[in-house]
This record gives structure tokens, C-alpha cells and sequence, in this order.
């Protein structure tokens, strides 16, 4: 038991730090991929090719002076960042990072997880739905217009994203007849289920961006309508909680997307070790991720929910379908 | 229900419907998206907009009256200043005016020279509405392409003038300089690159269809309303009108130049968008011509009373030393009467109304801003969008608040 308890204690210490890393180095790696596509040089000062600017972005923003608008709820105020950026780090508990055999470590035996509960990815959505709790609430805790439009649209983008995302991952439900991760990963070892459920990983993969509020949908972000949205009213660290939290959501999407369609830890050869080729493939999702940034227009709030309701629903709806009818198809 | 609650309110009460409340939210003038210090009071029906007040004048800097106080020569910087994304064309519809007072000739090959200038500034300003206006759609990459063009137009500008963007190089009666040496094939390395990146431009935003929901039919203005409006130059012509001061009343020879007027006809965002678009590349086609057909001879005009003899006349001739102590010290004093003068600028008609009195400095200036004049249309156009849209819509009329206060 106490081993348990150890085991998991260092794996969440060694999470927070790979989750903290990643979302500095993702900052630098959005900069620089963006600079490029776009005909900039992008950050090289700070440091070897730039490489100390989150550092030096960390510092600058824990410096700042604390302050917010006199008439907010201090608690609520503080309150928000906190949640979005705890319900962030803790949604990365389920993903397994390698496998499929443990790692030993001085006769222990290892798991590449922290947990492999029976219900992995619904834990996803329930901790992915609290985290609206956290900006629609710095929306309505600021006492700014402009934050509370920008809360709503959230909340509202959100939750109507939330169905598309959940259900575009059934079909690989259905398919791998298990709700743990690692029971999935398992069952791509042959075929990652990007190829016979590509209409799912594309419906999955539009949903996800909305549902980490990055562009072509950061409409609750708008900054050139609605200033900086739910955050126009924060700065200093509390800002940074924020932005960890959109990071590492975009992380946490990322590692799904892996997971679920394009075979977490297998590789196509084997050379590289399991952890390498997940750590790859979520790196090639983040590219798109900030591709699509730099290449599109913003969605307008009401498109938005148009696409989300009527577009994406019925096709992930039509998906499942479709899927299961395969599979009990082929298993008579 | 209404008449029950009535009767049970006590006396003295007055009944009130129950109703929703509209959000009245500021929008400026620090806001990203009003293209400067524009600020609108908008009352919003959760994000439908359904009444605006425009608020201007926060960059009123008096220029028309500073006019008034400095002598006709030197009012030519101040015309920049005005109009900021484009000064070369402020400089030459104030010198224009000007000359109209004194019925001075120009040479033909300042006119080639001034009509050079402008297009470039034509371009340079709809670079920075095709840049900025797409940022505040989101497309972030279009707007740091646009700057990497027209950063070549500012060096020409500086290799030309000496200044990237208040060039103030026009001279009543002509131009300051001559073209500097090697200018001409710097300016032709610029035409021969450029239309392909407006293709760029369009392969990222004409068809992509998220472009397409965020501009087509929003904003629509029709012709009869624009023109009842005030409105001119591009925002115009997106609804079908074709009126262009370079057609219309041909100046600085635009006549002998071969190029179309690009004409939209849904009067929204998208043909605006286009309209300004296809500009760009008539504008690259007079380019093309004026490098072509140039001519050569003086830059300014002889008249020794109007414009400053060549430094060489000074230490051989006392009456060309006589002049240019004239011309520094009180400058020329144009007949009494009172012009107008227009020009084409990217933003539509400018015009300076000029009235002089026989002394050295005017006696009254009047700007027609295009700026201005379209704004108003502004709460038109945004009445029942969304909020969201009323940035588009403020990208596409092409605001420049120096030009709207002065």
C-alpha cells in the first residue's frame, strides 16, 4: 500500500513538471512555428535560440503587480484560474504514456500511468466539463462586460462542443470494447484507428480545438472584439494560470487524439522507444494545432454553434451509428 | 395579466411592462479593432447590436485652422499628417488646390512622378486595411504579409523622399526632387513582384469559406443610400456606383493612363473586400505604365514667383537671389478667390476647399475627409449585426481617425 502511495506521488510530481515544461516549451514552439509561417524570425534572443524566453516570461509575469477591477468577487476572482488550470493537470492522470509492458525501476514494477481506471475517458469529459466552471466564473467574477460576454460565449461554445468531442470518441468505444486507455492503445497495435474511424478523428479533432478555445474558434478569447474576453480583467500570474490552462488543454488533447486514434505509444517501425513516438505524435497534433492558427479566420459566435449542432453532432451521431453497425456486422 | 396587476398595485404606483433591458457597452476608444481612437457606444440585445452612437474627435488636431497661420508652402506637411496610411496623395490634393489658385502649370513629368507616389500610397494604404482588417477577422498571417509589402513601398518612399511615411514631396508648381538614380528599377522589382503576393492574399482569404461567412452580405449599404450618404471611393463603388475621381475629373494626367475601376454590387463587406483587392492590381498596372512612359524635363515649375530657383542660379543671378529671399522669407501671394480641389484617395474623395483672401496665407481651408463622410454610414450598416460583425464592418469602411477629426 505505502508503495502505492509512493509510486503515485512521484508520478504526479514528475507529471506537473512534464505537463509544466511542455506548456512553456509549447508557448516557444507556438512562437517560433508561427514566426516562420509568417515570414518572422520569431524569439532568438533570450538564451541559445531562444530556448530561455519561457523562462524569461515566467519571471516577467510573476513579477507583475496584482490588481483587478474594485467591484470583482475577490473570491470567485481568485477562485477561477485555479480551477481551470487544476482540472488541466489532473485530466493527464488517465493518459498512458507507454507501455504495453511496465517500466522496472529496482525490481518495482512501474506502471506508464498514474491511473487506469475502468472509466478513463468519461473522467476525461467530466473533468473537461468542470473546466468551463473556471472561465465562465472569471467572466462573471471580473464584473467586466467584456469578460461576462466573453464567459458566456464560452460557456456556451463549451458545452455544445462537449457533445461533438464525447461522441467521436464512442465509435472507438465500440470498436475497441473497452473504456481504459491502455485497453485501447492496445487494440491499435496493428491499425491506428485514425484510418477506419477518420471521419471521427476529424470530427474529433475540429471539436477538440473548440473545446480548448483555440483558433478558428477562440471566440471566448476574441481579442479583436472582445478585448481578451474572460481574461481581459486578469494579469500578472493570475493571466498565467489562464494561459497554463489553455496550453496544457491543448496538451491533454493532443495526448488524446494520440490515445484514442493514432496509436499512443506504437510505432509504425520499431526504433524508437514507446514514450518517444507518443511524445512525436502529440508534437505533430500541437503542429496542427498552431498551422490551423496561423492559416484561418475566426468563426463567427453564432456559425460556431451552427457547425457545432448541426454539422458535427449529427455527423458523430451518424458515425456511432454507422460503426456499430459495422462491428455487429462482422462479429455475427 | 397586465390589467390583474394593475389593480393590485397601491395608489400612487404606475405599472411598468416587464421587459428586457438593453447592454450598453463602449466599444473604444483603446479597442483593438476601431482602427484607432474611434469610440462607439453600442446598445447591445445580447450580442445583436440594435443602436450605436459614433463618438469622433480624439484625434482632433486643428489642422485646418493651422493651416490658416502658415504660409501656402509650408501647409504641405501638415496635409500628411492628416491622412497617416497615405500622405502622398493629402500632399497632392493640398498642392493641387494651390495651384488651382495661382492657374499654374504643372510640368509632365512632376505630374508622372506625383501620380507615381500616389499609387504607391494607394497600395500602401490598402496593404494596412487588407492587414488589419483581416487581423480583426483573426487571420493573423495575412496582416504580418501585408506589412512585409509594404515595408518595400516605405523604402522607395524613403529612398525617394527621405521619409518612409510623411513624405511631403510635393512643391506647388511640381515636385521637391527629381527621381534619385536607380529608383525607377527599385520601383520596377516592386511592380514585377507584387501582383503575385496579392494572389497570395487571395489564395488565403477570397474563397475560404470561413472569410466568405465573416464578410459576405453584412454591412450591406445600397447604392441610392451611399450615395445619399456621402459615401465615396471603395466603400461606393462595393455597391455598383462608378464614380472615381480619376475617371470622373481626370488629375495629374490619370487620363493618359489605361486602367479599370473596379466595381462591386452586394454593397456589403465582401465587395468592398474585393473591390479594394482588385485596386491593388489596377493601381500595379498605372505603375507599370508610368514607369514606361515617364517623361522627361523640368520637375517644378520656372515660375520664379511660385517656386525656388536651382541652387546653381543663386551666385550668378541677383534676381534669382531676390526670389528666394521672397519665397523664404513671406513666400508667393495667390490672387483672392476660393477652389476646390479633389482627388482619389484610397479612402474616397478627398477634397481641400481653399479660399484666399491675397495674402500669403490662406484665408480658409476645408477638408472634405473621405473618412468622415463614410463613417457615417457606419450606424447604418451595424444596426441588428452582431457585435462581432461590427468590427468587420469597421475594417471594411477604412477608417483613418487623422483624416475623420483632423
Amino acid at each position: 500500500m505505502t508503495e502505492v502511495v509512493v509510486v503515485t506521488l512521484i508520478k504526479t510530481a514528475i507529471i506537473l513538471f512534464a505537463l509544466l515544461t511542455a506548456f512553456a516549451y509549447l508557448t516557444l514552439f507556438e512562437r517560433v512555428v508561427q514566426a516562420r509561417l509568417q515570414a518572422r524570425l520569431g524569439p532568438n534572443r533570450v538564451g541559445p535560440f531562444g530556448l530561455l524566453q519561457p523562462a524569461a516570461d515566467g519571471v516577467k509575469l510573476l513579477f507583475k503587480e496584482t490588481s483587478g477591477p474594485a467591484t470583482r468577487d475577490r473570491f470567485l476572482y481568485l477562485a477561477a484560474p485555479v480551477l481551470s488550470l487544476a482540472v488541466a493537470f489532473t485530466a493527464f492522470t488517465i493518459v498512458p504514456v507507454s507501455g504495453p509492458t511496465d517500466l522496472v525501476v529496482l525490481g518495482h514494477r512501474i506502471s506508464w500511468y498514474v491511473t487506469n481506471t475502468n472509466v478513463g475517458v468519461l473522467f476525461y469529459f467530466a473533468l473537461t466539463s468542470l473546466g468551463v466552471y473556471g472561465i465562465f466564473l472569471a467572466g462573471y467574477a471580473s464584473n467586466s462586460k467584456y469578460s461576462l460576454l466573453g464567459g458566456l460565449r464560452s460557456s456556451a461554445q463549451m458545452i455544445s462542443y462537449e457533445m461533438s468531442l464525447g461522441l467521436s470518441l464512442v465509435p472507438v468505444f465500440i470498436v475497441a470494447g473497452s473504456f481504459r486507455l491502455v485497453d485501447i492503445v492496445n487494440a491499435q497495435r496493428t491499425w491506428w484507428f485514425a484510418l477506419p474511424l477518420l471521419p471521427a478523428f476529424i470530427i474529433y479533432m475540429i471539436a477538440g480545438i473548440a473545446e480548448t478555445n483555440r483558433a478558428p474558434f477562440d471566440l471566448p478569447e476574441a481579442d479583436t472584439e472582445l478585448v481578451a474576453g474572460y481574461h481581459t480583467e486578469y494579469g500578472g500570474m493570475k493571466f498565467a494560470l489562464f494561459f497554463m490552462a489553455e496550453y496544457i488543454n491543448m496538451v491533454i488533447v493532443s495526448s488524446i487524439a494520440t490515445v484514442m486514434f493514432l496509436g499512443g505509444w506504437w510505432g509504425p517501425f520499431g526504433i524508437l522507444p514507446g514514450p518517444w513516438w507518443f511524445l512525436l505524435k502529440v508534437v505533430a497534433v500541437l503542429f496542427v494545432y498552431v498551422w490551423l492558427r496561423a492559416t484561418l479566420p475566426r468563426l463567427r459566435y453564432d456559425r460556431l454553434m451552427q457547425l457545432g449542432w448541426k454539422s458535427l453532432l449529427p455527423l458523430s451521431l451518424a458515425m456511432m451509428m454507422a460503426t456499430a453497425v459495422v462491428v455487429v456486422a462482422v462479429q455475427r | 395579466m397586465a390589467d390583474t396587476f394593475t389593480q393590485t398595485l397601491p395608489e400612487g404606483v404606475e405599472a411598468r411592462e416587464l421587459g428586457s433591458e438593453w447592454m450598453e457597452l463602449n466599444m473604444g476608444p483603446q479597442h483593438p479593432s476601431t482602427h484607432g481612437v474611434l469610440r462607439i457606444k453600442l446598445k447591445l440585445d445580447g450580442e445583436v447590436v440594435r443602436d450605436s452612437d459614433m463618438d469622433i474627435g480624439y484625434l482632433h488636431t486643428g489642422f485646418e485652422k493651422s493651416f490658416e497661420d502658415k504660409t501656402y508652402a509650408q501647409g504641405i506637411p501638415f496635409s500628411d499628417r492628416m491622412d497617416y496610411l497615405a500622405p502622398p496623395i493629402n500632399n497632392v490634393g493640398f498642392t493641387m488646390a494651390v495651384e488651382k489658385l495661382l492657374d499654374l502649370e504643372v510640368p509632365p513629368r512632376a505630374q508622372a512622378i506625383r501620380v507615381i507616389m500616389m499609387e504607391l500610397a494607394r497600395i500602401g494604404s490598402h496593404l494596412i486595411w487588407l492587414g488589419t482588417g483581416s487581423l480583426d477577422l483573426g487571420a493573423v498571417s495575412t496582416f504580418l504579409y501585408c506589412w512585409r509589402e509594404r515595408e518595400q513601398i516605405l523604402d522607395l518612399n524613403e529612398a525617394y523622399s527621405g521619409v518612409r511615411m510623411m513624405t511631403s514631396f510635393t512643391r506647388v508648381g511640381g515636385v521637391a526632387w527629381d527621381l534619385p538614380p536607380g529608383w525607377l528599377e527599385q520601383l520596377q522589382r516592386f511592380v514585377d513582384l507584387f501582383p503575385s503576393r496579392v494572389d497570395d492574399y487571395e489564395a488565403l482569404l477570397t474563397n475560404n469559406p470561413i472569410w466568405k461567412q465573416r464578410t459576405v452580405g453584412l454591412g450591406t449599404i445600397s447604392a441610392a443610400e451611399a450615395i445619399e450618404w456621402g459615401v465615396t471611393g471603395p466603400v461606393l463603388r462595393g455597391s455598383g456606383v462608378d464614380y472615381d475621381v480619376r475617371k470622373a475629373f481626370p488629375y495629374c494626367g490619370y487620363e493618359q493612363y489605361d486602367f479599370n475601376v473596379p466595381l462591386g454590387r452586394a454593397g456589403d463587406t465582401y465587395a468592398r473586400y474585393l473591390c479594394r483587392v482588385q485596386e491593388m492590381r489596377e493601381s500595379i498596372k498605372i505603375l507599370d505604365q508610368a514607369i514606361r512612359t515617364l517623361p522627361d524635363g523640368p520637375w517644378i515649375t520656372d515660375n520664379r514667383k511660385v517656386a525656388l530657383p536651382p541652387r546653381d542660379e543663386l551666385p550668378q543671378s541677383m534676381e534669382a537671389v531676390i526670389h528666394h529671399f521672397r519665397l523664404v522669407s513671406e513666400g508667393f501671394k495667390p490672387p483672392a478667390g476660393d477652389v476646390y480641389a479633389f482627388v482619389e484617395s484610397p479612402r474616397g474623395e478627398l477634397g481641400f476647399y481653399m479660399v484666399s483672401d491675397g495674402s500669403n496665407k490662406p484665408y480658409r481651408v476645408k477638408v472634405r475627409p473621405p473618412s468622415f463622410c463614410n463613417l457615417q454610414a457606419l450606424s447604418k450598416m451595424i444596426e441588428g449585426r452582431l457585435m462581432a460583425d461590427v468590427v468587420a464592418i469597421i475594417g471594411s469602411i477604412d477608417i483613418i481617425l487623422g483624416d475623420v477629426d483632423r
